[in-house]
C-alpha cells in the first residue's frame, strides 16, 4: 500500500500533515530545531505577538496539576517589530508554513498588528487570539462576548489579505455562538480551544500558587472538553476547524479529526517532549497505514454517532 | 539533546537526599560544562506530567555496565525528595529507563587561573558545585567549599569534595555538623583579600546574602538559580526572573533555563 496522504488545507494554507504547533508553546520555532525537523510538521504557530514588546506576568507563572499544567505567562513576547527583524529571517529558511499569532490590548492594536503582518512574505496566515485568560486587557475580554469578538475579527479582516484563523476560548457558556459570530465577521478558520481558566492553592502557605492567582489549564486534563467543543462547533459552522487541547499522541490527534477538525495543534506536549509534534504526525500516519486508510481527509468529521 | 537513559544506581546518601547515576551519550559528557542542567521525565505517564530540572552533579566514564565491553559515559544528579516527581524518582532502580534532555542552559564561567575559587552551597544547592569543583581542581585551582544546611542531614557528599583536594567549611543552623550559624557568616571571613571568585547555589535568601556580600567586597560572583520550569528550552517563558534593572515600566525578565541557570549575581534583581 502507498503511504497515506496526510496533506490537508486550512483556509488556503497547504500543510503536509495536520499537525501544527500551538501558540505560546513553541517559542518562535528555533528553540525546537535541535529536537525535531521543523519541516516535518504541518504548520508552525508563533508565540502571540503584540504591537509593543510585552513583559508578561510576575512569577511563579506555571504550576503542574494532575494531567495538566496551569500557566499565567501573560503573553510575554518580543513585539511585532522585533519579530519581523529578529525571528522571521530564521523562519524563512523553514519550508513549513508559519502562522503568526497576534493579539491587541485594544481593538485598534489588533488592527495595527494585523496590517503590519499583512505584507510579510514569510507569514502564511494569522491566528487571532481573543482567548487568553491571563491578561487584564485584550485576550479574553474580546473572546467571551460574541459582539466584541465579531468587532475584532471584522477589523482584522479589513487589515489583512492573509488567511485569518480565530482562536476561541472555552471559557464561555456557548462556544458555538462565539464560533458563528467569528465566522460571520470574516474568519477563514477557527482554532479551539485555548486554555481553561483555573487555579492552584498552596495549602501550607494558604496562598495561590500563581502570582496571577488564576491561570490557563492545558494538557491531557482538558482533552474531553476540547473534543466536545470541536464536535459541537463542527456541526454548526462550515469553516475548517483546528482542534487543540491535551493532544499527546497520534491517537489523540485523530480523535479531534474524527470530531470534525481538519488540523490539530500540539501545545503542552511539546514541553515534556520537544519532538512531540513530529512524533504525533508520524503516529497518525502509522495509524492510517495500519488501518488501510489512504487519506487523512477521509476521517475529518467521520465520527459515527 | 534528547535521549533514553538507563539508571545505573540510585541511592539515598542522606535522609531524603538521593544520588542517581545513569548512562548518557558520550556527546553529553563532551558537551556539558559545570552549571549545566538536565530535564528528566520520571515516568511515561500524565501525572506527573512535566519533566523535572536537575543540576548536573557529575559526568564521566566508567567501566561498562550494560555494554558488552569498553566504557560507558554517565551522568549523575543529586536530588532531594520534595514532591511527587522526586519521590517517584527515588523508587527507580538499576536498569530502569528515563528520558532526558541534556545538557541544557548556561554554565559557570570558570574565571581566571590563580584566583581562589570560593564555592558556596546551601543544602541541595551543592549539586552543581561538585562538577564545578572537579573541573577547577583538575586545572590546579585552589578551591574552598562553604556548605550550609539546617542540620547534618543537609550536608551532602562532603568527603567527595575533600577527595578532590577541596578545603571544606561546614555550618549548620542547629550546629549538628560543623560550625553553628549561617554559611554566609563563614564565607564572609574569607572575603577580606582580593583575587577571589564566588560560585553559589542554594536557597534564594542565601544567594541574596552572598550576592550582597560579594558586591560589598567587590568579588565577582556567579549564582546558579532554581525555578519552576515546563520546557527547559526557552519556549514557555515559565521560569523567568527579574533582571537587575527590571521594573514594571521597564521590564527585563531573564529565562532561567536559557539565559541561566548560572547568572552573574549583578545581572539579577535581589530585592
Amino acid at each position: 500500500m502507498q503511504r497515506p496522504d496526510m496533506s490537508v488545507e486550512v483556509a488556503g494554507i497547504k500543510m503536509r500533515n495536520p499537525v501544527m504547533t500551538a501558540s505560546g508553546t513553541f517559542g518562535y520555532g528555533a528553540e525546537f530545531a535541535e529536537y525535531m525537523e521543523l519541516d516535518s510538521i504541518g504548520a508552525l504557530v508563533t508565540k502571540g505577538l503584540s504591537l509593543k514588546p510585552k513583559a508578561g506576568n510576575p512569577t511563579p507563572r506555571i504550576v503542574e496539576t494532575p494531567g495538566g499544567m496551569l500557566n499565567a505567562i501573560g503573553l510575554q513576547n518580543v513585539g511585532i517589530d522585533a519579530f519581523i527583524t529578529e525571528k522571521l529571517p530564521y523562519l524563512a529558511g523553514v519550508s513549513t508554513p508559519v502562522i503568526a499569532n497576534l493579539y491587541g490590548n485594544t481593538l485598534e492594536e489588533y488592527g495595527e498588528v494585523a496590517s503590519r503582518l499583512d505584507g510579510l512574505p514569510g507569514v502564511a496566515g494569522i491566528e487571532v487570539n481573543i482567548s487568553c485568560p491571563n491578561v487584564k486587557q485584550g485576550g479574553i475580554v474580546f473572546g467571551t462576548d460574541p459582539g466584541c469578538a465579531a468587532e475584532v475579527v471584522s477589523l482584522v479582516r479589513r487589515n489583512t489579505t492573509k488567511p485569518l484563523i480565530v482562536k476561541l476560548s472555552p471559557n464561555v457558556t456557548d462556544v458555538v455562538e462565539m464560533a458563528k459570530s467569528c465566522a460571520d465577521a470574516g474568519a477563514d478558520a477557527l482554532s479551539l480551544i485555548n486554555t481553561l481558566t483555573g487555579m492552584a492553592i498552596d495549602l501550607d502557605r494558604r496562598r495561590p500558587v500563581l502570582a496571577n492567582i488564576t491561570g490557563g489549564l492545558s494538557g491531557p486534563a482538558i482533552k474531553p472538553v476540547a473534543l466536545r467543543m470541536v464536535w459541537q462547533t463542527a456541526r454548526a459552522v462550515k469553516l475548517p476547524l483546528i482542534g487543540i487541547g491535551g493532544i499527546m499522541n497520534g491517537r489523540d490527534a485523530l480523535e479531534f479529526i474524527l470530531a470534525g477538525a481538519t488540523a490539530v495543534q500540539v501545545g503542552t506536549a511539546s514541553f515534556l517532549d520537544p519532538g512531540a509534534a513530529q512524533r504525533i504526525a508520524q503516529e497518525m500516519e502509522l495509524y492510517l497505514a495500519e488501518h488501510g486508510i489512504a487519506d487523512v481527509k477521509s476521517l475529518i468529521g467521520a465520527l459515527e454517532i | 539533546m534528547q535521549f533514553k537513559s538507563y539508571v545505573m544506581s540510585n541511592a539515598e546518601v542522606s535522609p531524603g537526599y538521593f544520588r542517581m547515576r545513569f548512562t548518557v551519550p558520550a556527546a553529553v559528557v563532551e558537551g556539558s560544562v559545570p552549571g549545566h542542567f538536565l530535564m528528566l521525565r520520571v515516568v511515561d505517564a500524565i501525572d506527573p506530567l512535566l519533566r523535572r530540572p536537575f543540576g548536573i552533579f557529575d559526568v564521566g566514564t566508567c567501566s561498562a555496565v550494560f555494554a558488552e565491553s569498553g566504557r560507558t559515559s554517565y551522568g549523575e544528579i543529586l536530588y532531594k525528595t520534595v514532591g511527587k516527581g522526586t519521590r517517584l524518582l527515588s523508587t527507580l532502580h538499576q536498569g530502569d529507563v528515563v528520558d532526558l534532555l541534556a545538557p541544557l542552559g548556561r554554565g559557570f564561567d570558570l574565571g581566571a587561573a590563580g584566583e581562589e575559587k570560593l564555592l558556596v552551597g546551601g543544602g541541595i544547592g551543592l549539586a552543581p558545585l561538585y562538577y564545578l569543583a572537579k573541573e577547577l581542581t583538575a586545572k590546579g585551582e585552589k578551591v574552598r567549599l562553604f556548605a550550609g544546611g539546617r542540620n547534618r542531614d543537609d550536608i551532602l557528599c562532603i568527603t567527595e569534595f575533600e577527595r578532590l583536594g577541596v578545603e571544606t567549611y561546614v555550618s549548620t543552623d542547629d550546629g549538628t555538623l560543623g560550625e553553628q550559624g549561617l554559611v554566609t557568616e563563614v564565607l564572609e571571613r574569607h572575603l577580606q583579600s582580593s583575587g577571589k571568585r564566588i560560585f553559589a547555589c542554594g536557597p534564594t535568601p542565601m544567594l541574596r546574602a552572598v550576592a550582597v556580600m560579594a558586591k560589598m567586597h567587590r568579588v565577582p560572583c556567579q549564582v546558579s538559580m532554581e525555578a519552576y520550569m515546563a520546557c527547559g528550552v526557552g519556549a514557555c517563558l515559565g521560569c523567568v526572573l527579574p533582571g537587575a534593572n527590571h521594573s514594571p515600566e521597564t521590564p527585563d525578565y531573564r529565562c532561567v533555563c536559557k539565559d541561566g541557570p548560572v547568572f552573574d549575581s549583578e545581572e539579577l534583581q535581589w530585592s
